[in-house]
């Protein structure tokens, strides 16, 4: 009876549906890996990975925080830059037209590609990584931005206008709670690419030595083939990932959840 | 066009406005850039404390006009006096002016109580004040408990209650009301009519109202001004002499099914005639 009821609450089915697939899939892994005897530098058992795991912990942790600086900051500049680019971008139609194709090239360069150019231009490291992760994420902060500040209830606007509010005051109690939906939004997907675009370059600057993040663990493990360390250094990459959008998830709900369709239900 | 609308039996105002003029609209003619022929020589005179409803069908400007009255809007020819001024006056005692929309218009994000003060916060009154027209609004249209409340969480009748209360927070002499009621179902208008009949008799308050509804405007006013399509046009105005407190019983008199008559044929005429 009490079990019933446990499973019909959609909390509780939010968490564990998502963890049962997981224990089956991890569960089948290792029974096939076991079952036909694949070789560990082919496809290591998910108990090898964990093994691995947590024989490098020091190592890889060491190397995870590494990472995780580098894309904390740039998701913070990204952020930072994106929100000020957008409210620059909605001044006026001049403004945005004339600057609007220039943060689409921002999107469609490959960081691999410029990546190269930013290390020889900046020369201590950690900042050179940091500008190329805020390039990847910065693009998804402003077009959402953009588009949120843009998406006012034109009756509301007509009420502020009515009232004489100043451009401060619609400013700030109308079109920056309108965005905040998709900006949110736009965190969510930034706060991924942050991620991918600290590893990137960190594959691209090949920085070794004590200041290593995770990608230079996986090439190091990639040389060695020391299969189950790149999986150990890959399940870490998407562990914080997976941390790191949750992050924003709760961040999102608790901001929206009195009044967002997207957070009721 | 005059002599036809004489023959039935209503006069188009063509009176100077007085000290006693709110609201007063001078040969106005609106074409939008598009070509769209809005208004034609629209002149009207609404005197202070007068129930005004706007009657027509879509696309006769009304709402348009009510839209040049709360100065979202600007006449292309013709001129329109607010209180006798010829720009809309500042907030001050004696001459406030307030708004309902076609929607309730109310900001999700913040509760009904939030939403009520949004007025007095862009005019920065004084924080005890605030507070107190905040609640005295809620209280007008029986919200009081509701002020924690967001909008998503009330019935639509309930969210055009707070944004009535929204305009009552401004202590309006003016208040001008765009189809507030065109969305509710029958029972929730007829209810909140005759809230609206009952709070503008208590108060020194003008009311601009503009609907498409016959009976609403009958039951409602002390003037219905009837309107015309393409362009859009005052075809004439009808003093409503129906009793000061209005109930029930008055929507099924043989007073206001005459009233009703009246304005059914005037609207009926200015269609024929267009046709």
């Amino acid at each position: 009876m009490m079990r019933k009821e446990l499973l019909k609450d959609p909390r509780v089915v939010r968490i564990v549906a998502p963890f049962l697939v997981g224990i089956v899939l991890v569960g089948s892994w290792q029974i096939v890996c076991v079952a036909f005897k694949v070789p560990v530098y082919l496809v290591p058992t998910p108990l090898n990975i964990l093994q691995t795991l947590i024989a490098n912990f020091g190592s890889l942790f060491a190397a995870l925080l590494v990472t995780l600086k580098i894309t904390l900051l740039a998701f913070l500049c990204a952020v930072v830059l994106g929100v000020a680019m957008a409210f620059l971008l909605v001044q006026g139609r001049i403004i945005e037209v004339s600057l609007f194709p220039y943060a689409i090239l921002l999107q469609v360069t490959p960081v691999v590609a410029i990546a190269p150019l930013i290390i020889i231009w900046v020369k201590s490291p950690t900042p050179a990584l940091v500008v190329c992760a805020t390039l990847v994420a910065l693009f998804p902060i402003i077009s959402n931005t953009v588009l949120g500040l843009r998406s006012v209830n034109p009756g509301l606007l007509n009420l502020f206008k009515l009232n004489r509010a100043t451009r401060w005051q619609t400013l700030v109690r109308l079109r920056i709670p309108s965005a905040l939906p998709y900006f949110f939004g736009g965190l969510r997907i930034s706060c991924g690419l942050a991620l991918i675009g600290a590893v990137v370059a960190e594959f691209v600057a090949g920085t070794g030595g004590s200041g290593a993040g995770l990608a230079y663990q996986i090439l190091q493990a990639g040389f060695q083939l020391n299969i189950p360390l790149m999986f150990a250094a890959l399940l870490l990459i998407a562990t914080t990932g997976v941390a790191l959008f949750s992050c924003m998830a709760w961040l999102t709900h608790l901001s929206l959840r009195h009044w967002h369709e997207s957070e009721m239900g | 066009m005059l002599m036809k609308c004489q023959e039935i039996d209503s006069v188009v105002s063509t009176v100077s406005p007085d000290s006693d003029t709110v609201l007063f609209a001078n040969r106005v003619d609106k074409t939008y850039p598009n070509g769209t022929h809005a208004l034609d020589d629209v002149r009207l005179r609404i005197q202070r404390g007068e129930f005004v409803s706007l009657l027509g069908p879509s696309g006769c400007g009304k709402s348009t006009l009510l839209r040049m009255f709360a100065g979202l809007e600007m006449p292309s020819a013709g001129h329109l006096r607010w209180w006798n001024e010829p720009r809309m006056p500042d907030y001050r005692q004696g001459r406030s002016m307030a708004m309902v929309f076609q929607e309730a218009t109310l900001m999700p994000w913040a509760d009904v109580a939030s939403n009520v003060r949004l007025p007095l916060d862009l005019c920065k009154a004084g924080v005890e004040e605030r507070e107190a027209r905040v609640a005295q609004a809620l209280e007008l249209v029986g919200l009081s408990k509701s002020h924690k409340s967001y909008p998503r969480e009330l019935s639509g009748g309930m969210q055009m209650r707070v944004s009535i209360a929204r305009a009552l927070a401004m202590q309006p002499n003016l208040l001008l009301m765009d189809e507030p009621f065109g969305a509710l179902d029958e029972f929730t208008r007829n209810k909140l009519d005759a809230d609206l009949r009952a709070l503008w008799a208590n108060r020194d308050l003008t009311v601009v109202f503009v609907t498409h509804s016959i009976y609403e405007a009958v039951f409602l006013s002390s003037k219905v001004v009837v309107m015309g399509a393409s362009p859009g046009r005052v075809i004439g105005e009808v003093d409503i002499e129906g009793p000061a407190v209005r109930d029930e019983n008055f929507r099924v008199s043989p007073e206001f099914l005459h009233y009703c008559q009246v304005l059914s044929d005037l609207l009926t005429r200015a269609n024929v005639e267009h046709d």
